[in-house]
Formats: structure tokens, C-alpha cells, sequence
């Protein structure tokens, strides 16, 4: 079997396995359902309590894990490809705070209240943060993963601090700081995810068609433009994307690390080092991850939950201590 | 050595100025006429004594504890980034204090030594994980980097299981502050901050020969595995104690140590110098979060990042640039 079609086979099991998992975060959760009244509510014909759980509760959470998952995931494989940095992840490097920052600024002070108003905000935040963290972590030696991983603890605290600066002028929304932090796919409804979901799949087009040029870029700028490639122009258009991917994620489930950290590592474990692959499998994978998270979360602490953002970091972060301790970082 | 007294003495002069503003204008309470006379027990003793000063002399505490526990970790490590605050420690010491008194009820000294013992388990897991034929600095903070995450996702689960009113109680672990104080737990933590600073004195010349090298303290008779346990165990305790009272107030013991390196001129750690400017940074700092926004009422924590954040960002730009140029 040739590698293409082994890989597109695994591709295709995979993406069995995920409908496998968005079957059951219809099914599970605190109050069990069947697996024919499950398929029956999702094809309309259901009808009762059960029904509208799947529909109303925990249809959107399944859509924002399937949107947040592939939108983290494809913006880590993007900015570890662009960044040749193997510990990139919009949470660590600030991205996600930067929306946050943003989306909090525009709710509390300018009064925004409608989605379609303040997404605008997630992805001005995002493309703010993306900017300074990639300036500051970023000499004219290029930028380290070191360097430019700290550059995103220092820019995610700063953000962090004024974040909290904002809502404290206001106790009440204080207390619902606390869960938004750690992220969560049941903070907003379905339209939110309607408003947003445009958003994500221009990213993620904008990702595809850069896979070949992040193969290229994948050998130096050097190689890359000797082969023909404006590399700034590469850089600009996976900000856009990554920006685009990251507030649109930010937006509708808060911010969540560490998805775009494992997810593009695992896929490269399976596919090798082609970006046109490491994309492809992020966007299977990413979800599995986050969905597989937020059906755990239902599960383990019943009758109360845990948010998907916990277990995802819980889960990830071994995988960064994972990667530093391994060869490519500890060079350095 | 001169120079180190002079600035040290300029340190406290300075300190005692803010100290002197806190207890003056700080928040709550109308300003007191007369501060001296207060204290002495005049009017207004009600705002400067028992308002006032338990949060200053906390401060002072709290600050003078992180300036030397991120003193001794960046002089053990030798570099700048490995403080406390950064690397998860602090944290670790937040998510056991918001444990043992969200899950376990706890108060006062218990909390003490939970955040010690959440910080110091922080510490020998960043320590095992990034143990590879020694330590490589750089790995040590990247992997604390990691764990802090982690450390910050459990703290924010323990923060949303608690009902709402305990929840608001244990705030202060999510982002630093310091409230109005007891003195019983103002005298906790100076007893504690004793114990720490008197285990503190014999290993002082150790640490100033680790500087040099792990060989060359070795040559000079520096016994350094174990020399480095103890200095590691005292400063994860220093880092503990403020974490206890005060939350992870960021960026203190980060800039601390720089800070008092800069102003001695000195290549030597110089604890006291670090305590001073901990203790300046930590009152200034709360002074201004009581003060600057009119009526809100800003954590300290809050302030320490919003200026600590960005000098970080500098440091890290102008190594790029002149790593960049070499």
C-alpha cells in the first residue's frame, strides 16, 4: 500500500472514530440515553425530555467542541509550522488571552452584547496578541521556542492582569470569572457558534492551502525562498488564519490550551512531517480531543461536570513536559 | 560592600516614605489628620491602627518574603526567569492553600504549611522532570511553565466546585491580595518569616560560592547537592508564606533580584537589598491599587502584573535583540 492511501486510510478511520464520539456526547451525561432515542432525536423524530436534551443542551456543546476542537488544532499545527517551534499552542503563546482580553473589554465597558458585535473584538484581541508575542519572542536571530514561549507566559499575564482588572470593577461578574477561565463548551448557544462558524472555515481554507508552502518553510527561510516562496507573505496569511482559528475558538468556548499543543504533535507522530497531512489529521483530531475531554468531564464527577479545559490541560500538559524534555528542545 | 549599605539604607528611607503615604491616604476611612499621632493614639486610631497598618506590615511581609525566595532561585539557577512565580511554584503553593481551605476547612498556620507543601511537591516535580545528566536552566523553566498550567487548571477546578461565598474567600489565590488582615495571621507569617530568615543565615555563603560554579563551590568545599536542597526547600518556603497570606502576587519575586543586582552593581544576590525591594514593590503597589482608579479597589496581584508583565517583555525583547547582534 502506498503511504498516500495508508494515510488517507487512517484518515477516514479516524473520522469514524470521531462520529463515533460526537455520537456519544449526544448520548452521555448526567442523564443517559439510548443510543435509538439518540438517533432518533437527532433525525427529528424523537420526542419527550430526551429529545431535547440531545437538541437543545447538548447539541451546542457538541458543535462548539467540533468547531473549537478543529480551530485549535489547526491553528497550533500553523503556528508550530510557521514558527518552527515545537512548544507553539495559541494558549501558551497568549493568543487565546488576547481575544479573551478583548471579548471581556468589549462586554463590561463598551456595553457589546451581541455576538455578531463583539467576535469582531476576539479577533482584533488575537491578532493584537499574535503580533506582540511573535515581536517580543522573535530577534533578528529568529525566534526559539524558549523565547518565544515566555514571551507568551509574560503576554498572558499581562492580558490575564487587565482581564481581571476589568471585571473586578464589577462583583458579579467576578464570580462567573472563575468559570470562564478555565474554559468551557456549555458557555454559549447555538447562535453564537452560527456567527462564528464562517469565520473558522476561512481559516481553516486559508490553512489547507498553506500546507505546501509550510513544508517549504519547514526547511528554512532560506530553502523556502530559494524555492520560490515569498516567505513574509506565507507568515502574513498564517497570522490571518491563526487569528481568524484562535478568536473564533476564543469567542465561543473561552480559553482552552494545550489543544493546539498535542493535537498537531500526535498527528505528526502519525503522518510524518507533511503539513498538507499534519493539518489534515488536526482537523479530525482536534475535536476528538476536546469532545473526548468534555464527555469525560460529564462522567467522572456526576452529577456535576468538569469543564473541557481542565482535562484538556490536565492532559496536556504532560505532553509539553514530554516535549522539552525530549531532543528537538533540549539543545537548546 | 559600601555601596551595598548606602542603597540598602536608601531602599529602607524609601520604603518607609510609602509606608509612611499608605497609612496617610491608603484606602478605606476618611484621611487621619495627623498619622504620628494616630499611631501614638490619637484620632483617627481606629483607620491608621487597625485598618492601615495590619496591611502594610503585611505587605512589607509578603514582599520581603518573595524578593528572597526569587533572589535565591534565579541565583541557583543562574538565570532571571527561573523565579517562583513563574515556574508554577507560586501556583503550587495557591492551589494547596485554596485546597485546604475550600476542601479541607481549614485556616491560619494549616494553610501556611499546605502552600508549603503544594510549592515544595511543585518543586521536586519540575526538579525530576527536568533532571537529564543535570539541570539545563532553560529546561527547568520551560517544564515549570508546563506544570504551571496544569497547577492553575486544578486551582480554577477547585475554584468552581465551591459555593459562591467561599469561592470569593479563596479569590485571593487566584490573583493576589491582600485584604485587611488579622494580626494573629500577620503574626503567623513574621514568625514563620523569622524561622525561614534565621535557616537563611549559614547558608548564605554557599549560595554566594554556587554563583561561581558548581565545580569551583565544590573546589572551595561547598557541599552543592545538598547545599542546593536546603537553599531550595528555604526559598520554596519564603515563596510559600506570601503565597499563604497573599495569593501568587506575580512578578515580585521576578523582579526583585534584578532590581537589587542593578541598583548594588553588584554580580553578588544580595538578600537584603532583594527583601527591601520586594517589600518597596509589594506596599507601592498596593498603595497604588487602593488608590488609582478612584473607588476600585484593585488586588495587589493585579498591579504587580501589570507592571511586571511588560518589564519581562523588555527583558526578553532586548536579549533577542543583542543575542541578534552578537
Amino acid at each position: 500500500m502506498s503511504p498516500g492511501i495508508r494515510r488517507g486510510a487512517v484518515l477516514i478511520g479516524l473520522a469514524v472514530v470521531l462520529a463515533l464520539v460526537v455520537t456519544a456526547s449526544f448520548a452521555l451525561g448526567t442523564r443517559a440515553i439510548d443510543l435509538s432515542s439518540t438517533l432518533a432525536a437527532l433525525t427529528g423524530s424523537g420526542e419527550g425530555t430526551d429529545a431535547m436534551v440531545v437538541i437543545d443542551l447538548r447539541g451546542p456543546r457538541t458543535l462548539i467542541g467540533l468547531a473549537a476542537g478543529l480551530a485549535l488544532a489547526v491553528a497550533g499545527a500553523l503556528m508550530q509550522g510557521v514558527t518552527r517551534n515545537p512548544l507553539a499552542d495559541p494558549g501558551i503563546l497568549g493568543v487565546n488571552a488576547g481575544a479573551s482580553l478583548l471579548v471581556v473589554v468589549a462586554i463590561s465597558v463598551l456595553g457589546v452584547s451581541s455576538v455578531v458585535g463583539y467576535v469582531w473584538f476576539a479577533f482584533a484581541g488575537a491578532a493584537l496578541a499574535t503580533v506582540l508575542v511573535y515581536l517580543v519572542g522573535s530577534g533578528r536571530s529568529g525566534a526559539t521556542p524558549v523565547s518565544l514561549t515566555l514571551a507568551g507566559a509574560a503576554v498572558t499575564a499581562l492580558l490575564t492582569a487587565v482581564i481581571t482588572l476589568v471585571l473586578l470593577t464589577d462583583l458579579e461578574t467576578l464570580s462567573q470569572f472563575r468559570f470562564w477561565q478555565v474554559g468551557s463548551l456549555t458557555a454559549r448557544d447555538a447562535g453564537t457558534v452560527a456567527v462564528v462558524l464562517p469565520f473558522i472555515a476561512v481559516g481553516l481554507l486559508v490553512a489547507i492551502a498553506l500546507g505546501p508552502r509550510l513544508n517549504a518553510l519547514s526547511l528554512g527561510d532560506d530553502m523556502a525562498t530559494g524555492l520560490g516562496q515569498s516567505v513574509r507573505a506565507t507568515r502574513i496569511a498564517a497570522a490571518t488564519a491563526i487569528v481568524l482559528l484562535c478568536g473564533g475558538a476564543t469567542a465561543i468556548a473561552g480559553p482552552i490550551v494545550f489543544v493546539g499543543l498535542v493535537v498537531p504533535h500526535v498527528a505528526r507522530r502519525l503522518v510524518g512531517p507533511d503539513y498538507r497531512w499534519i493539518i489534515a489529521y488536526s482537523v479530525v483530531l482536534g475535536p476528538m480531543l476536546l469532545l473526548v475531554a468534555d464527555i469525560l468531564g460529564r462522567l467522572v464527577v456526576q452529577p456535576a461536570e468538569l469543564e473541557a479545559g481542565l482535562l484538556v490541560a490536565a492532559l496536556g500538559a504532560p505532553v509539553l513536559v514530554a516535549l522539552v524534555r525530549g531532543s528537538r528542545v533540549s539543545a537548546l | 560592600m559600601k555601596r551595598y549599605i548606602l542603597v540598602s539604607g536608601a531602599f529602607l528611607v524609601v520604603l518607609l516614605a510609602l509606608a509612611f503615604l499608605s497609612l496617610a491616604i491608603g484606602g478605606f476611612g476618611d484621611p487621619p489628620s495627623n498619622v504620628l499621632s494616630a499611631l501614638a493614639g490619637g484620632d483617627d486610631r481606629f483607620t491608621v491602627v487597625r485598618l492601615r497598618l495590619p496591611r502594610l506590615v503585611l505587605a512589607v511581609l509578603v514582599g520581603a518574603c518573595l524578593g528572597i525566595a526569587g533572589t535565591v532561585f534565579q541565583t541557583l539557577l543562574g538565570n532571571p526567569l527561573a523565579s517562583p512565580d513563574l515556574i508554577g511554584v507560586s501556583q503550587g503553593a495557591s492551589a494547596a492553600a485554596a485546597g485546604a481551605f475550600l476542601l479541607g476547612g481549614l485556616s491560619g498556620p494549616a494553610v501556611s504549611v499546605a502552600a508549603f507543601a503544594g510549592a515544595l511537591v511543585v518543586a521536586a516535580i519540575i526538579t525530576v522532570l527536568s533532571w537529564r545528566n543535570g539541570i539545563s536552566s532553560y529546561r527547568f523553566v520551560l517544564i515549570g511553565i508546563g506544570i504551571a498550567f496544569l497547577v492553575q487548571a486544578f486551582l480554577g477546578y477547585l475554584l468552581t466546585r465551591a459555593d459562591l461565598k467561599e469561592a470569593q474567600g479563596a479569590l485571593v489565590w487566584l490573583v493576589g491580595s491582600i485584604g485587611t488582615p488579622g494580626w494573629d495571621e500577620i503574626g503567623i507569617t513574621a514568625i514563620l518569616a523569622g524561622v525561614l530568615a534565621l535557616s537563611m543565615l549559614p547558608l548564605r555563603p554557599a549560595l554566594r560560592m554556587l554563583q561561581l560554579g558548581d565545580d569551583t563551590a565544590t573546589g572551595l568545599g561547598v557541599s552543592v547537592t545538598r547545599s542546593r536542597a536546603l537553599l531550595t526547600v528555604v526559598a520554596v518556603g519564603f515563596a510559600a508564606i506570601a503565597v499563604a497570606v497573599a495569593g501568587p502576587v506575580l512578578f515580585v519575586a521576578f523582579v526583585a533580584g534584578p532590581i537589587a543586582r542593578r541598583v548594588v552593581r553588584s554580580s553578588e544576590a544580595s538578600l537584603v537589598a532583594s527583601a527591601l525591594v520586594g517589600a518597596v514593590v509589594v506596599v507601592a503597589a498596593d498603595f497604588l491599587g487602593q488608590r488609582a482608579l478612584g473607588d476600585a479597589r484593585v488586588p495587589v496581584g493585579v498591579v504587580t502584573s501589570l507592571v511586571g508583565a511588560p518589564y519581562l517583555l523588555w527583558l526578553l525583547a532586548r536579549d533577542n535583540r543583542s543575542r541578534g547582534t552578537a
